[in-house]
């Protein structure tokens, strides 16, 4: 059995220590190594300690692994207060026996150096501390300070070697931070001595915005996640955002969602959006865009379902007030719990910090829908290729949960109209365009589907209206070769109706002068036929006469021979 | 292992060990002869043996081993290694100018 059982736990390769930090677990694949020091290095204020002390707490809260921190930098009082605000209770944990926290201060102006030394002390309070709690995880920060307090730096690196080695020993999970370095990943080389698991914490200001990310330089004998991952440090802690780890495989839904507005559904062969897909809105300042998200917001939430809206123009109350004012109550689903609203400027952090806050709203909110609008804001804090590889990320990260996610763009009235301007519209599966006409001394909203992955879409032009019902799509008038809508439809429908009347009358009338000539003709038939009856009458009056006077001729005859006796 | 000096003790001193290594031993014993010559009965020596009493290696933020800390007179100073080098001891002691 024995032989068995080590061949399994050489397959199964290297033990991992969970870290609990959001994102950080994927990206290492499970954790730190177990039993095994990781070097963390950064500039000052990446977020080291930070790091480090969530390693701590959070395995002694999540996987109630005792640990020890030894601090070179802070003592125990203000770093039980520096991590207080994330909503660790130091003082508890130690009075738990869970942790341990010890301060080691060196003075250079207190201490004269003769002969031959070792750092035995350290390894004493370590190894005491230990052992009193018996703790699985160590923290180390920041070792190197040891280098400005001690003189014989050929000493401190033998020694930090041994320690190294005898952390690992002790089995424990080790953290060990380091300040950046101009030649090497840290000041003092320490990555020479801990090279199991090196991770660099970067915090850089582009458009002076600063934006933090993490990267796990080398992992011995685990894969693990080689991109630069954006980080967020909140009042929850540390978290890391592993999205662009994922690839093109997720689940697709041949589930419709209606999109809120009836007419549209009937354009998009009478369902609507598919579940988990990606839907822009674009159009020009004053489109409809946001009313067009609203009825897809406003939708979801009347089925029950969780809508996020992330809006980087407007506040909530104004969202909400405006909405009002076209017949949708956004207020009453944020009671419910049911719409969340997330309002910043985009200039508030980095993309990548708006990233990872958006990635963390997600997972704490579960939404089945999410709203961005507009994302085109966002292309003020990044380039149009960084803020495409965040719309990526964002997309790929939703689709994975199967969240539906609309987007509205703002594309500038001169550009091209189907140039979406931070190039995201290949991202998007559905495609609705706004646009708004100028003519006859009025401006109207057209709709219209652009594209739309994966079904039967119209590719009729719609007059979109808004009033205080909502909106309404109505048919443009086509007719006589041009497309007319507005005004200029109702008076053309107008037009026609007036047109159809007049036609209609004329033919009435007309009708009518037949029907007369008929009647008139009916009458002249009448007359020839009463004249050719008295024709006829006559006729026959005129033969029985003739007859009448042959009769009296011959009887006369008769008469005049019988008279004079003639025989 | 305690060692105490009748007199005038004007000079506390604390001799931080782990265990009786050569080491130790060897700054134990360079202490014992510049104490005799400079600081002849008015001091007392304690040495620690920090694999007996792990904790008290806080109180002294003792780090390096072995390590000499003057607790009296003021202000706290340490000096540490094998104690080998006397003119550089007599300087952490502050019985010599520093030069």
């Amino acid at each position: 059995m024995a032989p068995q059982k080590r061949k399994d736990s050489i397959l199964s390769g290297l033990k991992k220590c969970p870290t609990g930090i959001k994102g950080l677990d994927e990206i290492t694949e499970g954790g730190l190594p177990r039993g095994r020091p990781t070097l963390i290095c950064g500039s000052a204020g990446c977020g080291k300690t930070l790091l480090a002390m969530e390693f701590i707490t959070r395995g002694i809260t999540e996987f109630n692994e005792p640990g020890v921190f030894m601090a070179f930098e802070e003592n125990a009082d203000e770093l039980a207060v520096n991590v207080a605000s994330l909503g660790i209770d130091v003082k508890e944990l130690i009075r738990q026996k869970k942790l341990a926290v010890d301060y080691v201060h060196i003075e250079r102006s207190e201490i004269e150096e003769t002969g031959e030394y070792d750092l035995e002390g350290l390894f004493v309070r370590l190894g005491n501390m230990i052992d009193s709690i018996g703790a699985k995880r160590v923290v180390l920060d920041t070792i190197e300070a040891l280098f400005a307090g001690l003189p014989n730096e050929a000493i401190l690196r033998a020694e930090l070697r041994r320690l190294f080695r005898w952390l690992k020993t002790k089995k424990v999970t080790a953290i060990i931070t380091g300040e950046q370095g101009d030649k090497h990943l840290t000041r003092h080389g320490l990555e020479e001595y801990v090279s199991d698991c090196v991770i660099f914490l970067d915090h850089r200001l582009i458009n002076q915005v600063a934006t933090r990310r993490l990267r796990v330089i080398k992992y011995r004998g685990s894969k693990h996640g080689t991109n630069e991952y954006p980080t967020l440090i909140d009042e929850t802690g540390l978290s890391v955002m592993p999205i662009s780890s994922l690839g093109l495989t997720y689940p697709v839904s041949a589930v419709r969602v209606s999109t809120g507005i009836p007419r549209l559904d009937t354009m998009f062969g009478g369902k609507g959006y598919f579940r988990g897909t990606s839907v822009l809105v674009s159009g020009t300042a004053g489109s409809g865009k946001t009313s067009v998200v609203t009825a897809f917001a406003d939708s979801i939430c009347g089925k029950g379902g969780k809508c996020l809206y992330l809006s980087f123009e407007e506040s909530p109350d104004q969202i909400i007030r405006n909405m009002g004012s076209i017949g949708f109550d956004l207020g009453k689903w944020v009671k419910k719990g049911l719409m969340k609203f997330r309002s910043v400027r985009p200039t508030m952090f980095g993309l990548e910090t708006h990233l990872v806050s958006i990635h963390k709203l997600v997972e704490d909110f579960q939404p089945t829908a999410v709203v961005v609008d507009p994302v085109t804001n966002l292309s003020s804090i990044g380039d149009t290729d960084e803020v495409k590889a965040m719309m990526m990320r964002i997309i790929d990260f939703l689709k994975n949960k199967q969240i539906t996610a609309v987007f509205t763009s703002l594309s500038s009235g001169s550009s091209d109209f189907e140039q979406s301007e931070v190039g995201i519209s290949s991202l998007m599966d559905t495609w609705i365009l706004l646009r708004n006409i100028e003519t006859d001394g009025e401006r109207n909203r057209l709709l219209y589907i652009l594209k739309s992955r994966g079904m039967a879409h119209s590719n009729q032009v719609r007059e979109f209206v808004l009033s205080d019902n909502g909106i309404a799509l109505q048919d443009v008038y086509i007719g006589s070769g041009t497309v007319l809508t507005g005004s200029a439809r109702m008076a053309q429908e107008a037009k026609d109706r007036s047109q159809e009347f007049l036609d209609n009358q004329t033919s009435e009338h007309r009708q009518l002068e037949l029907r007369q000539q008929h009647l008139a003709i009916d009458a002249q038939i009448a007359v020839l036929k009463a004249q050719s009856e008295g024709i006829q009458k006559e006729m026959k009056r005129l033969s029985a006469n003739g007859r009448q006077k042959n009769e009296m001729l011959h009887q006369q005859k008769e008469d005049i021979s019988r008279i004079r006796k003639a025989d | 292992m305690k060692t105490k000096k009748s007199g005038k003790k004007q000079w506390e001193l604390r001799l931080y060990v782990a265990g009786q290594t050569d080491r130790a031993v060897t700054a134990f014993a360079n202490l014992k002869k510049i104490c005799e010559e400079h600081l002849a009965g008015q001091y007392s020596i304690e040495v620690i043996d920090l694999l007996k009493n792990p904790k008290l290696a806080r109180g002294d933020q003792i780090v390096a081993i072995p390590t000499l800390v003057r607790k009296l007179p003021e202000p706290v100073r340490k000096i540490i290694g094998d104690l080998s080098n006397t003119q550089r001891v007599l300087v952490g002691l502050d019985l010599r100018e520093r030069t």
